[in-house]
């Protein structure tokens, strides 16, 4: 049997990713089944995916409502350091740092 | 009317619901958590009536449904209910065996917006996972329906129900989930409630196997960082304390079973006593909120000791209710898994003796004469 790209065990990162964040030429996406939303309810932003919601802070759902159109890393941690007028590096090592915990738990996949 | 005194219990939203949208299941797996008295055909709720309660579900906070069963594909409306899962704003997860799912099928759950499916595994080979379905042919129609989800794109998680009789080929149930490309495995131990009780002696892990089983999940949560999460409910009876069940007695998430009745897990009708109203009856959110049902066991005054005065109460709630009335005769006791309770030591023996018991032959659920 085989399975297309989208469901096949990914191989290990090309890139050089530091272990607890991302490489400026990785590319985040939130994969198939995985979607932020707005909770009317809760007045609340949720992650959700298989089996999983995740509470959304301010900072977590800026971070991952610029996760889209293919953008690298490098060009997210800018938008934000730019939106939020904050350090570079320090977006990069926090957004980093929550972005590989996603990927730890298929919630991110780096394409 | 006099006024109510307000709740000093009264949780937040539920997070998920569980839609037993059926009983039917052409599988008879003999720990199936259906109840031991099963709704026929006749009992389930019309398409309209799920698709009702999908859209109060939604507007009382709940953001994910499992459709489920029995096999959610023996309902023939089932593209219709994930199509009205979807219109009601819900993040639908599938949980089938495969049996019944044709790649046109799962072609037309993909279009009516279906978010993710979980595919059940019984074995890690035809020989085992027929015997346990009790249902030739069936390994290998699951094997295809793999096959479809993947070329579909679907999410998958493979949920590995694990045993006795199976525990000894977890390490191939994970290179296979591996291998179908799922994203989420989860390892479930047997629970004992509905048909597994009648057969404990048969599926209750021996002590050796249920401490292997970490070991072996662990190893593999390791080794696949990043690629598949591996989700993991142990031998309970094995445990040194309790399960959260359910995260809390009406905290986190309901139960609707094929008739319509709510219940806060898919074990609570075994408490005598409780009455669950019917959603197509009683709004969903007064059922939630103000149940005497819901409010049974939640908060801590319904507390015996030693769960009252424990430190724990918070973190695993006084375990299973359900656990406690099979066990014990009280809805109300400490979990006897936990080694806190006067009766842990009897449980443990209890499940050493069923654990090295040589019986082999499975008592599969059927539909009552």
């Amino acid at each position: 049997m085989t399975a297309p790209a989208e469901n096949t065990p990914r191989p290990a990162p090309q890139t050089a990713s530091p272990p607890d964040g991302l490489a400026e030429a990785d590319r985040p996406v939130l994969p198939r089944g995985v979607r932020v939303k707005y909770d009317p309810v809760r007045e609340t932003w949720f992650l959700l995916g298989p089996e999983r919601a995740i509470k959304l802070d301010p900072i977590a759902q800026a971070i991952l409502t610029e996760t889209k159109d293919g953008r690298t890393f490098g060009e997210i941690v800018a938008i934000l350091a730019d939106t939020y007028n904050a350090p570079v590096e320090r977006i990069a090592i926090d957004a980093g740092r929550y972005l590989r915990a996603l990927v730890d738990r298929r919630f991110v996949d780096l394409a | 009317m006099t006024d109510a005194a307000p709740n000093p219990n009264r949780p937040g939203p539920p997070m998920a619901m569980l839609a037993e949208l059926t009983h039917r299941c052409p599988l008879s797996c003999p720990y199936c958590s259906n109840p031991l008295e099963l709704t026929r055909k006749a009992g389930e709720l019309a398409t309209e009536e799920w698709s009702d309660i999908f859209r109060q579900a939604a507007a009382l906070g709940v953001l994910q449904l499992h459709l489920s069963g029995g096999e959610p594909a023996s309902r023939g409306d089932l593209v219709a209910l994930v199509e009205a899962a979807r219109d009601a704003g819900l993040y639908s997860n599938l949980i089938t065996s495969g049996i019944g799912l044709t790649r046109d099928r799962l072609q037309a759950l993909d279009a009516a917006g279906l978010d993710h499916v979980q595919l059940s595994l019984q074995g890690v080979d035809a020989g085992m996972a027929d015997r346990v379905g009790g249902y030739r042919g069936g390994f290998e129609r699951k094997m295809k329906v793999a096959g479809w989800i993947a070329e579909i794109g679907f999410p998958l998680t493979i949920n590995a129900v694990v045993h006795k009789q199976n525990l000894d080929r977890l390490e191939d149930a994970i290179d296979l989930a591996e291998s179908l490309g799922a994203r989420r495995l989860e390892v479930a131990t047997v629970q004992f409630h509905g048909w597994a009780t009648v057969n404990r002696a048969a599926l209750m892990p021996t002590a050796e196997q249920a401490k292997r089983t970490h070991a072996i999940v662990r190893d593999a949560r390791e080794r696949l960082m990043g690629r598949m999460v591996i989700d993991y409910v142990p031998a309970d009876h094995h445990a040194q304390f309790p399960k959260a069940c359910m995260g809390g007695w009406g905290s986190i998430g309901l139960n609707v079973v094929p008739d319509g009745r709510v219940m806060p897990c898919h074990a609570a009708h075994t408490i005598p006593g409780l009455v669950f109203d019917k959603a197509t009856e009683v709004p969903l959110a007064d059922i939630w909120y103000d149940s005497p049902a819901f409010n049974a066991y939640r908060g801590d005054d319904w507390m015996q000791e030693p769960c009252r005065s424990c430190e724990r109460k918070t973190v695993d709630f006084g375990g299973c209710r359900c656990q406690a009335m099979a066990v014990l005769g009280d809805p109300a006791a400490t979990d006897p898994v936990c080694s806190k309770s006067p009766h842990h030591q009897d449980l443990v023996a209890k499940a050493i003796a069923d654990g090295d018991a040589a019986e082999s032959d499975f008592t599969y659920r059927v539909l009552g004469a």
